[in-house]
């Protein structure tokens, strides 16, 4: 499972299309709108998540460039929930920055945000779920 | 001048105890005075040395009992926040493993499947005082004619609720790496290909049956803090194996023994019984358990007194072998190499990560000195020991 937060810019020549169906029919994604907007000159705004196998939202992206979509994602923080976060260390297999590291000979299992590329991959690989992602809400709202 | 040899019993320590003269380190604090000053005088010295570990413990669960219903039903299945319960027992007594996945898990149909919510969830939030959905069905019967209930309960609601763990606090655990090609999605956690990173469990010299090597002070009966609150062992756990090989000082060198320990889920704290989700593998429990070791005599303060340095494990490789059931040793390392974040396996520095922690494990055996200190928890009698072997 994939998912993520995406806005998309659409020329005024897509607005009629049945986008958001063929995305669910075609390639199989769910998906969950934040915002929709069309603006004077009939371009339109839409904030999305957009969830499904990885392969198939790599297809439903490329299917919405191919229309002219313009597709960005939107920013996203790592977040650890320090409650939930056990310190184990488990992290520290699929961190590739180095943000989670363990600090010796104490063991504690440190989240350093600065140098979190927010690659999401620890997210699924803590055993606690302690790690979250946080959308940048102030863009949709 | 000869000294005399240091003997004492559990009686003699709960006398301690309430005399509020005891004297109780932890395991860490232990491998420190018994390389310092000799084990003579640490036993001498030291009466109880509180041991911990913290860790996903997979053979975990609880038997529930959840009240009889109006009118009354014999569930024969049960579900706790749509997560499958054991029915199969009285009328309305349950069994829910750590475990069991809930029913619409996807599983791993798409690989590494997440396994978000299962049995070890449904305790952890019970024991958070939440409230879980409880669903019964029945086939119906002239004395208990209902067929299907559904109700949220609380653990406050439950007229008992026993955490009952079938197998605990592994002596020693398998290093885990992986030799294929390709990434690995284990209950040991993920492993990266080409021997990319090593996992190991257990918390090494804090580890309670590390400093009890052949179960000489425990056995049922024996009274060790579970999940934040008291609770006992009740005999050898599942796949119990004092067989396994030893080194010279008598700590077993690969997997060897294990607990059945049980403990009221009421007085329990979430912090120490969570849920935990293993990507690609299943749900389970992540269980907080600490025993207290009796120094009886000097052998029992050199066999606290191990380090790191002194316990090995041995590396298995989960990307062939252990699949095809064939745990091979490919080698043995310390667990003093593992704690230090890289261990040198076929002339490449792998990076070692730990699913136990420390940290937590550290904390149980405090809070577990805390306690005998403060005289709110007395030693007892094992009145059966666990199987062994004779030492060498
Ligand atoms: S794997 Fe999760 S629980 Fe363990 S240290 Fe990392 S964030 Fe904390
Ligand atoms: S999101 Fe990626 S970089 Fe950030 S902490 Fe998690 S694994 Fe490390």
């Amino acid at each position: 499972m994939y998912s993520k937060m995406l806005s998309l810019r659409f020329p005024k020549t897509v607005v009629n299309e049945p986008i958001t169906v063929n995305l669910v029919k075609k390639f199989d994604l769910s998906f969950n709108i934040l915002k929709a907007t069309i603006y004077p000159r009939k371009e339109g705004l839409m904030v999305l998540e957009l969830s499904g196998h990885r392969k198939s939202f790599q297809r439903g992206v490329r299917y919405l460039k191919s229309l002219g979509v313009k597709v960005e994602s939107i920013g996203q923080d790592i977040k650890r929930d320090e409650d939930k976060c056990f310190q184990c260390g488990a992290c520290t297999a699929v961190c590739p920055t180095g943000a989670l590291y363990i600090e010796r000979p104490e063991m504690a299992v440190i989240f350093d945000r600065e140098k979190c590329s927010a690659c999401e991959l620890c997210v699924s690989a803590c055993p606690a779920r302690a790690m979250e992602v946080k959308f940048d809400r102030s863009l949709v709202y | 001048m000869a000294q005399k040899k240091v003997s004492r019993t559990i009686k003699d320590i709960n006398r301690k105890i309430k005399e509020g003269k005891i004297v109780v380190v932890t395991a860490d604090e232990m491998a420190d005075i018994v390389k310092r000053k000799g084990p003579r005088k640490a036993a001498r010295e030291v009466d109880v040395v509180t041991t911990g570990t913290f860790s996903p413990m997979c053979s975990s669960g609880a038997f529930i009992n959840f009240g009889h219903t109006k009118p009354a039903i014999k569930a024969s299945h049960v579900w706790l926040n749509s997560v499958p319960a054991y029915a199969g027992i009285a009328a309305v007594d349950l069994f829910i493993g750590a475990t069991e996945p809930a029913e619409d898990d996807p599983l791993n149909r798409v690989h590494p499947g997440q396994f978000k919510y299962g049995g070890g969830h449904v305790i952890h939030d019970l024991v958070a005082g939440k409230k879980v959905n409880l669903t019964a069905t029945s086939y119906g019967t002239d004395c208990y004619p209902n067929r299907e209930i559904k109700k949220k309960v609380t653990l406050a609601d439950l007229p008992y609720a026993l955490l009952l763990n079938p197998r605990n606090a592994y002596q020693n655990y398998n290093c885990a790496i992986n030799l294929s090609k390709v990434t690995k999605y284990t209950y040991m956690g993920v492993l990266k290909p080409n021997a990319g990173n090593a996992n190991y469990a257990t918390s090494g010299q804090l580890s309670p049956l590390f400093n009890d090597p052949y179960y000489l002070t425990l056995g049922l009966g024996t009274k060790i803090f579970l999940g934040g609150a008291k609770g006992y062992i009740i005999g050898p756990g599942t796949q119990h194996n004092a067989y396994a090989k030893r080194g010279k000082n008598g700590v077993p060198m690969e997997p060897a023994g294990t607990l059945m320990v049980k403990g009221n889920l009421k007085e329990m704290d979430p912090k120490w019984v969570a849920g935990v989700s293993m990507l690609g593998y299943g749900c389970s429990l992540a269980v907080g358990l600490g025993i207290p070791i009796p120094i009886l005599n000097e052998e029992m303060a050199r066999f606290t007194g191990i380090s790191d340095e002194e316990i090995f494990t041995r590396i298995i490789d989960y990307g062939n072998d252990y699949p095809q059931g064939e745990a091979t040793s490919l080698g043995q390392v310390s667990y003093a190499e593992l704690k230090s974040g890289m261990i040198r396996f076929n002339g490449q520095d792998v990076p070692s990560v730990p699913l136990s922690s420390y940290v937590r494990a550290l904390e149980i055996a405090h809070i577990l000195k805390g306690w005998i200190e403060k005289g709110e928890f007395l030693l007892t009698e094992p009145q059966e020991m666990l199987p062994t072997v004779d030492r060498t």
